[in-house]
């Protein structure tokens, strides 16, 4: 972590530089700061560190949370707290598409471990650990409210439920083909698996 | 049986506006806005006895004229749908099925409390429910529901979204207004209360989801019908969200009252144990309420019918009582571990703690790591002792609630499941069959 703070306090201008909202990404920005009274436009945070998130890459890093708080005209450290403290925030690089089992009671009483073992077994890597292409990060997660269709995982915004091993060998196959970044902020959400 | 929040959820699009409008929507916002002050629904709300139906049940007509109202200052309605107590998933149905029913609360509720601007804080997590109610906003907005002057009268007002970054301590009022302010989620000393000093300083109320959104039954037919519905206290309808090992997992919308056997066993609601197994234990309202066996949750210690109702669930206490909470029911049959689910529970408790209170964010690690030794065999007996002392250590030495709900599940599977705990730390072995072949069974 130490070297994350690093990062924020001694930022590569270079870096920073790459770093910019597209244009339609910016008037989304503006308009999630519209939402809030003159002058607390830092209540916009979480939502744009979203978009930041799916914008740059799956993760925020020093770089991006310099600009976020030039976008909000707030202090970098107060970014990096807020990052910090929420779970969906990564602040390491992680795959295109990050699977989030969920292994709280509910899913852990209907085989939450087993879909974990298999996944980690199907994709050759632990929890927590990216595959070597770069495609998939494996993640366990806390109740994500999807009890009464237990088991479950989430992958950006989309949420697979009921699974079955047969379901896990489906969604794999298609976000390997589809083979593009997922995040909480995707419009297609669906579930079609 | 009477429903009232989502008896139109299989209506083909019911998240429309005009299907929900067709369907008699936004009624409430009609009768308020046009015949009634804003005090009148406020009484109205208050007749009506609903409770909180986030998990505390405090009745909120009272939370509501708790709200300071000092001149040239603005209110806030802040609609908590940070959902994330285990085994509760009912307001994201409300929320993705029927998203006007929401909105129309907010407006109706906003007006009641003279709130120009309100806010409906979501979980991360939920972003895609977060799309939906986008939508449902814009389509309130252009049809006129929201905005200036809304029906022709004085009243104007805004509604937003805002998505949270994944934190169950966000659930809690006060750091959900930190979270809603771009902070982190860690509570705030009270006093001062929300209704004095809220979002950005401003008085606020924060009301969950379903809460919200019973108000607009309570503005359409009374509160005094509304009274009606249900036993005592416990008025109304309740979404309960039914899990774990059930052949019909799923929301249930109840008239409070319903017996749990009846919930439990029922073709209506979860049509009984899954694979022909008997039932063992229930946790009634989300994974902080006291957990109870088979004996304890059908019937009260005094051998009375349990009913679904805030007083019949709290029935004896924590010996022998649990709480209606948040209505997340998870049902455990004969095979589970209770020392298993425990584990999954302090786990989540630890890794949500924000840190602030010493108690709460060592305690639910230290009693992470004795159940831990539970499941790897090296625990002794003398580890349940420790277990109890821990909890009873957090419970009340908290900023927050969040160092109760860590501690009472704690507190209840060893009150009513000692025995489990000893025979493995005897044994020095743990075989868990709780979920083994489960989902085989479900594959094939």
């Amino acid at each position: 972590m130490s070297s994350q703070v690093h990062g924020v306090q001694h930022f590569d201008k270079a870096k920073r530089a790459e770093i910019k909202f597209s244009e339609e990404a910016m008037k989304v920005v503006q308009t999630i700061i519209s939402h809030y009274p003159e002058g607390k436009q830092k209540s916009a945070l979480l939502p744009v560190l979203h978009i930041a998130q799916a914008e740059f890459g799956g993760w925020l890093s020093p770089e991006t949370m310099d600009y976020i708080a030039s976008v909000l005209k707030i202090k970098p450290i107060e970014v990096f707290e807020v990052a910090s403290f929420y779970t969906m925030y990564n602040l390491q690089p992680v795959g295109k598409c990050v699977l989030e089992v969920c292994q709280t009671s509910s899913c852990w009483l209907n085989g939450a471990e087993d879909i974990v073992k298999y996944i980690e077994k199907k994709l050759s890597i632990k929890v927590g650990e990216t595959t070597k292409d770069g495609m998939f990060t494996l993640k366990v997660a806390e109740c994500l409210g999807s009890c009464g269709t237990a088991p479950m995982l989430q992958c950006g915004a989309s949420f697979h439920e009921n699974l079955t091993y047969e379901k896990v060998d489906n969604l794999i196959e298609k976000y390997k083909s589809e083979n593009r970044l997922r995040s909480y902020t995707d419009l297609d959400y669906k579930n079609t698996i | 049986m009477k429903k009232l929040l989502i008896h139109n959820d299989k209506v083909p699009n019911i998240h429309t506006l005009d299907v929900y409008r067709a369907q008699g929507g936004y009624a409430s916002v009609e009768k308020a806005l046009k015949t009634m002050t804003p005090d009148q629904v406020t009484e109205e709300v208050k007749k009506s006895g609903l409770r909180g139906r986030g998990g505390a049940g405090f009745p909120t007509g009272m939370k509501w004229s708790f709200l300071a109202k000092p001149e040239g200052v603005p209110r806030y309605l802040v609609c908590n749908a940070d959902e994330s107590e285990p085994g509760t998933f009912k307001d994201r149905y409300l929320m993705e099925k029927i998203p006007h029913a929401l909105i129309e609360g907010m407006i109706t509720s906003s007006y009641a409390l003279g709130a120009k601007t309100s806010y409906i804080y979501i979980r991360g997590e939920y972003f895609y429910v977060a799309r939906i109610l986008e939508q449902a906003i814009a389509e309130a907005y252009a049809a006129g529901w929201l905005g200036k002057n809304i029906l022709g009268t004085d009243f104007s007002h805004d509604c937003h979204v805002q998505v949270g970054g994944g934190a169950y301590i966000c659930g809690e009022e006060t750091a959900l207004l930190e979270s809603l302010e771009g902070k982190r989620g860690n509570p705030r000393i009270k006093p001062p209360f929300p209704a004095v000093a809220g979002l950005w300083g401003c008085p606020t109320v924060v009301n969950n989801v379903e809460t919200i959104a019973a108000v607009c039954p309570i503005v359409n037919m009374g509160g005094e019908e509304y009274a009606k519905i249900g036993i005592g206290k416990s008025t109304g309808t309740k979404l309960i969200s039914a899990s774990g090992h059930i052949n019909k997992p799923g929301v249930y919308e109840i008239e409070l009252g319903v017996p749990v056997e009846e919930f439990i066993f029922s073709d209506e609601y979860c049509g009984g144990i899954r694979n022909g197994k008997k039932l063992k234990a229930v946790v009634a309202g989300g994974s902080s309420v006291p957990i109870l066996p088979t004996e304890l949750i059908l019937k009260t210690a005094k051998g009375e019918p349990r009913l679904m109702t805030y007083e019949s669930l709290a029935d004896g206490g924590f010996q022998t009582g649990t709480m209606l909470g948040s209505g997340g029911f998870i049902v455990m049959d004969e095979d589970t571990s209770i020392v298993k689910n425990l584990f999954t529970f302090t786990r989540f408790y630890h890794h949500e703690s924000c840190g602030q209170c010493s108690p709460c964010r060592e305690g639910t690690g230290w009693m992470e790591k004795i159940l831990h030794k539970f499941l790897d065999g090296t625990a002794n007996e003398s580890d349940v002792d420790l277990l109890w002392d821990i909890q009873s250590k957090i419970e009340g030495k908290t900023i927050c609630p969040l160092g109760e709900a860590a501690a009472w599940p704690v507190a209840a599977a060893i009150r009513h499941f000692k025995d489990e705990f000893l025979e493995i730390a005897r044994k020095k072995k743990f075989t868990d069959v709780s979920h083994y072949n489960r989902l085989n069974k479900i594959s094939a």
